[in-house]
């Protein structure tokens, strides 16, 4: 909402204060200030100038040398290249020095050898258009006709920019602060001035509009008031100067005098208006109905619309001439021939206007205000309003009598005033009387305690929509600031939240970097993780307005989140890689919401990456949870993963999830050559199968024995059963099994491989002799011989 | 004879202190005090000295072997203190180069304010809550006060899951307000962040999928004043001891009265300047007094108790916090940007 300060003033003269002064308080008290802007600032030393003297250029054919008088005590000179000027013509002439709302600076300078000391200046060069100035031509200097201006008169005030415009962000409950009279109306409450209104006097004909028309409501809900005058011998003809430099300073292009004069009554009231060309109504009725099915309308803008019984259309007898608060139909326009007007001010249902515009993508000035919900009453003073400016304008003669249809009785809404309860809740102790001096400076009326809410307040029901307002002019800031009391709560993150903080702390401890994905992807997705078509997992929530088919449905893995952000930094050549993300994957439920769980998914690649490193960061990953029993079993059937490097992780019977190198086709699809590595946890079965908190053991006291075996067995025979064996045959001495090398080819027969074992051995009550150990060594290598035919090397 | 025994002392001492290294030192050791060594030689020349003379001589031998050995202790050290001084030197290393990498990994530059403004609420005795994005909209809109017709509610601006708009992406994480009272036992002091879908397309600042913090306090006598220290307090904690807040009235439709909180601007202290866009303060969340029908919606009574909200962009308060220029940056999870945190 754009604010000229000049009209404001009308209203409430705030002149004194200034325009940072203005948009402080008038932020501070609920209508947000946006931008100010003095607009005498972008255009400077810009004068009327007479031409004294013209003589053509004396190297040029098409130039022309001016004596101009500017005001000053000497004639200056200007050099043109414009022909439509003569002597005794006044022209807006831009100094030397001067600005030019388009930014230009202009100096004098010498134009083919003679001096110009400025500049002669076009409609379109002062920011204006022929629609400003319909006099004036579009590729000519614009020669001055305005009454009074005088050699020297600058030309700001000459079209009115010596006003100050202010931007408001207005918020959607408060669409009666989108109008001069609404924001006059916090202003004087804002800065303690007096407000004055003024009540539109129209003098009137002789005819009466009951003579010629009636209006007929079909559709209450949708239209709960419909109020229309009318005017007879209109003369269409530009509106005056002041009405122009108004409506342009509020963002409004001005066209002719009846359409200004709606515009201008809508800025002003905040109530839209529509006129229209009575002569095309066919029949006297005119009726506010749905639309039919297969009715059609050429709006105003020249587009032909489809129409169906989910809009409301001003009708004649037979047929649509306006959509109801949208656009008004080509078929009853305004034009240089119109000789009578309907002035429609009329209240329509908020929600079915905004419906109807945007089912035709129609936006307008008219329905962006109407679907915030307008005042019902505000309709009679509206058009009374435009009817007094017809008459002020002098473009036509009003008809006697108003029609004003209200198929419902309007119910006047009231609130108790209650300012202890009001106090309680703001944590003030504002007094009854400055509540009541608050309200009544608003506009609400007080009947004892009850307050009656004024109608153009659609917003106000309840008594803490009253402690909203005495809040706002107490001011918000001066209500004090205090810290919670009462009962004490723990608070405190969870069990769960700390082992999702601890498993972001792990994963960044081992090298991983975090991220955060979409929600959403594309079905296709999908395809490119090699995802079976029958697999469970492609039943997914589907978005049924997506932006597009890539954030179309919620995923049910975290994979192709994970190996999009993979593709991308290795198409950015990022060296090595690694990621984490804790994040949600959503199963749809019976009743249609979801299942959201929680994954940890890794995603790495580079030289220092392969298989074991992966498994690695799991392995830490379990451990630093205290997850127990963990086993990883070979899993050949994920197509998503490469069949002879993809394991599913345990703890005990239960599966975590899985871990391995994407499958060279899966990376594929994603374009990538090189070797990714992944892994999927479920957060919930991680922390199901967490172990009790440790308890301490004893160190050891005595030394540990440690032998090296290496056996030869089949290369087929997992190193975790041969693991498993050596432990079983070690018994309770042996402490620990680890591998450190597994080896194959020459000397190992094909179809063989050495395993390699490290065996610490200790008992707690005496030193092992090697003897011991040596017996336990061979317990260990005849039982790896029994199981697995593995042989000492 | 004493002669002699002055002029090997003369020539030991001085050959031990020049001994260039230890083994040279054990060879004059062998050459002076040996077996064979001239201090012997001379010593065996004692015997044919005058018994008179022989004391003198004895103790003139003794102290001679006395210095000498001195000598060698104190080249020993010497020696060794040359040597490990040579060590040293040659052990140096050029305490420039670089460090061997150990790379560890970094929080996601949201999840970093994030977890401040956790820290924060939880001192306070805040919980975290945390509930389904794939929300109902009479959770997201209804019992907000957010009836149909609610522009809000329109499917251009919100993702729908059934043709019947029943279920929804949450477009904001309000629900959760519903959520807790329903659930929770009261008083309560909740913060819920977590995502949220609106449908707005991608560019540098929106994004369909971003993140909200709500958070909530319902309790018997809770004021607007109680929200204003509140959240003054916090912005404290969250940018300094120095930090002035400042609160606008603004429009939601779940509280009454609501408000804008406004954080006065560092660079300029609220003159204006590029970074607030010449306003001098800079917008931070919204909040108000839990609206009187959104109590009673979920059974509060709410002539006992009462309760303020409010609700924050975390995308925009990271985004502020580390100067990212653009919204896209955040959800590209390109590690040259992530490791910056």
């Amino acid at each position: 909402m754009l604010l000229s300060r000049k009209w404001l003033n009308s209203f409430v003269n705030c002149s004194a204060v200034g325009d940072r002064e203005f948009a402080e308080a008038m932020t501070l008290s609920g209508s947000k200030v946006e931008t100010f802007e003095d607009l005498h600032e972008k255009m400077k030393n810009v004068v009327a100038g007479r031409i004294l003297k013209m003589v053509r250029h004396e190297n040029s054919d098409h130039m022309w040398v001016c004596e101009v008088d500017v005001g000053k005590d000497k004639p200056i000179q200007i050099v043109t290249g414009a022909q439509n000027q003569k002597e005794g013509d006044l022209i807006p002439t831009a100094l030397d020095g001067s600005l030019l709302p388009d930014g230009k600076e202009i100096h004098a300078g010498e134009l083919r050898g003679v001096l110009s000391e400025g500049m002669f200046c076009s409609v379109k060069e002062l920011g204006l258009t022929l629609h400003d100035y319909p006099y004036a031509i579009e590729d000519g200097l614009w020669i001055l006709q305005e009454e009074g201006v005088k050699p020297g008169d600058d030309m700001a005030d000459v079209i009115g920019m010596d006003d100050h415009v202010v931007e408001f962000e207005i918020t959607p409950n408060r669409p009666d602060c989108l109008s001069v009279i609404g924001l006059a109306r916090e202003a004087s409450a804002t800065l303690n001035l007096p407000l004055n209104l003024h009540k539109p006097e129209v003098k009137g004909c002789e005819d009466d509009i009951h003579n010629h028309v009636s209006i007929r409501i079909d559709d209450a809900e949708l239209c709960p008031r419909y109020t229309a005058r009318m005017v007879r011998n209109v003369k269409i003809a530009p509106s005056p100067a002041w009405m122009r430099e108004r409506l342009r300073n509020s963002g409004v292009r001005p066209i002719n005098n009846i359409v200004d004069i709606t515009n201008y009554v809508m800025l002003e009231y905040g109530q839209p208006m529509h006129a229209f060309d009575f002569s095309c109504i066919g029949g006297s009725q005119i009726i506010v109905r749905r639309a039919k099915a297969d009715e059609t309308l050429e709006t105003l803008d020249g587009n032909a619309r489809e129409l169906n019984e989910n809009m409301l259309a001003i009708c004649d007898e037979t047929k649509p001439v306006a959509l109801a608060g949208v656009m008004g139909g080509a078929n009853s326009e305004i034009v240089g021939d119109t000789a009578m007007v309907v002035f429609e001010s009329a209240n329509f249902n908020g929600p079915s206007v905004r419906r109807t515009a945007a089912a035709l993508g129609m936006r307008t000035e008219a329905s962006g205000r109407f679907e915030k919900g307008l005042d019902p009453m505000g309709t009679v003073e509206a058009v009374d309003r435009a009817c007094e400016l017809v008459e002020l304008l002098g473009c036509g003669e009003v008809l006697q009598g108003t029609i004003d249809v209200v198929p419902c009785e309007i119910q006047q809404k009231t609130v108790l005033l209650e300012p202890e309860k009001i106090n309680r809740l703001l944590g003030t102790n504002v007094s009854a009387d400055e509540m009541r001096r608050i309200l009544l400076s608003l506009g609400f009326e007080l009947d004892g305690d009850v307050i009656k809410v004024p109608s153009w307040r659609g917003d106000v029901e309840h008594y803490s929509d009253i402690a909203e307002e005495v809040a706002r002019f107490f001011g918000y800031n001066a209500i004090p600031n205090t810290l919670m009391r009462g009962e004490t709560t723990t608070g405190g993150y969870t069990d769960r939240q700390k082992a999702e903080r601890k498993i972001g702390a792990l994963a960044r401890t081992l090298g991983f970097d975090e991220i955060i994905t979409y929600s959403f992807i594309s079905p296709s997705y999908y395809d490119k993780i090699r995802m079976p078509k029958d697999s469970a997992l492609r039943k997914s929530l589907k978005i049924l307005n997506p932006l597009g088919e890539d954030t179309s449905i919620m995923r049910t893995t975290v994979l192709p989140s994970m190996l999009e952000i993979l593709t991308r930094n290795f198409n950015y050549r990022n060296a090595s890689v690694k990621l984490y993300e804790l994040g949600k994957v959503y199963f749809p439920r019976e009743d249609g919401m979801a299942d959201e769980p929680k994954v940890l998914c890794l995603g790495a690649y580079g030289e220092d990456m392969d298989f074991f490193a992966i498994k690695g960061v799991v392995e830490e990953i379990l451990k630093g949870l205290r997850v127990e029993d963990v086993s990883f079993r070979a899993e050949s059937d994920n197509p998503s993963y490469h069949p002879g490097r993809c394991a599913a992780v345990y703890a005990g019977e239960e599966c975590l999830g899985v871990v391995g190198q994407l499958h060279p086709l899966t990376a594929a699809n994603y374009g990538v050559d090189a070797e990714l590595y992944t892994a999927e946890l479920w957060l919930d079965a991680m922390l199901a199968n967490r172990g009790a908190t440790p308890v301490y053991q004893a160190l050891p006291r005595f030394p540990a024995v440690t032998r090296d075996i290496s056996v030869t067995c089949e290369s087929t025979i997992p190193v975790a059963m041969l693991q498993a064996c050596i432990r079983k045959a070690g018994g309770e001495l042996l402490r620990e099994c680890s591998l450190f090398d597994v080896y194959t080819g020459a000397p190992i027969p094909e179809g063989q491989k050495s395993v390699s074992f490290s065996l610490k051995m200790r008992a707690d009550d005496q030193t092992l002799t090697d003897e011991h150990a040596e017996e336990i060594v061979n317990a260990v290598l005849e039982a790896l011989k029994n199981a697995y035919h593995a042989v000492m090397r | 004879m004493k002669k002699m025994l002055q002029d090997l002392r003369e020539v030991a001492v001085h050959a031990i202190l020049g001994a260039a290294d230890p083994q040279a030192l054990e060879a004059l050791r062998i050459q002076y005090l040996g077996k064979k060594g001239d201090l012997t030689k001379l010593l065996k020349m004692m015997g044919k000295l005058d018994p008179s003379e022989r004391p003198a001589m004895g103790q003139l031998a003794n102290q001679v072997r006395a210095e000498v050995e001195n000598a060698l202790a104190q080249r020993k050290d010497e020696l060794s203190a040359m040597l490990l001084e040579r060590r040293l030197t040659s052990e140096a290393v050029d305490v420039t180069i670089p460090g061997k990498p150990t790379q560890i990994g970094h929080e996601h530059p949201m999840y970093v304010v994030l977890d401040e403004i956790k820290d924060i609420f939880i001192g306070m005795g805040f919980e975290i809550l945390e509930g389904p994005e794939v929300e109902l909209s009479e959770y997201n809109f209804t019992k907000l006060n957010t009836d149909e017709g609610h522009p809000a509610r329109e499917w251009s601006d919100t993702f729908y899951l059934t043709e019947d708009s029943s279920i929804l992406l949450r477009t904001q994480t309000s629900p959760m307000q519903i959520r807790a009272m329903e659930e929770k036992e009261l008083p309560i002091r909740m913060l819920a962040p977590g995502r949220v879908y609106r449908k707005d397309e991608v560019d540098a600042t929106h994004s369909p999928m971003f993140h909200q913090i709500e958070g909530m306090v319902i309790d018997k006598g809770v004021t607007m004043a109680d929200l204003k220290g509140t959240l003054d307090a916090v912005m404290k904690k969250l940018y300094g001891e120095d930090t002035v807040t400042r609160f606008r009235p603004h429009h939601f439709p779940f509280t009454e009265p609501s408000c804008e909180m406004d954080v006065q601007c560092h660079k300029c202290g609220g003159k204006g300047c590029p970074t607030c866009k010449g306003e001098g303060w800079i917008e931070i969340l919204g909040a108000g007094m839990v609206h009187p029908k959104v109590l009673e919606g979920c059974g509060i009574d709410t002539n006992v108790y009462s309760g303020w909200a409010f609700g924050m962009g975390l995308e925009r308060l990271a985004m502020r916090r580390f100067k990212i220029s653009d919204l896209r940056l955040i959800f590209e999870n390109d590690v040259r940007f992530l490791e910056q945190f």
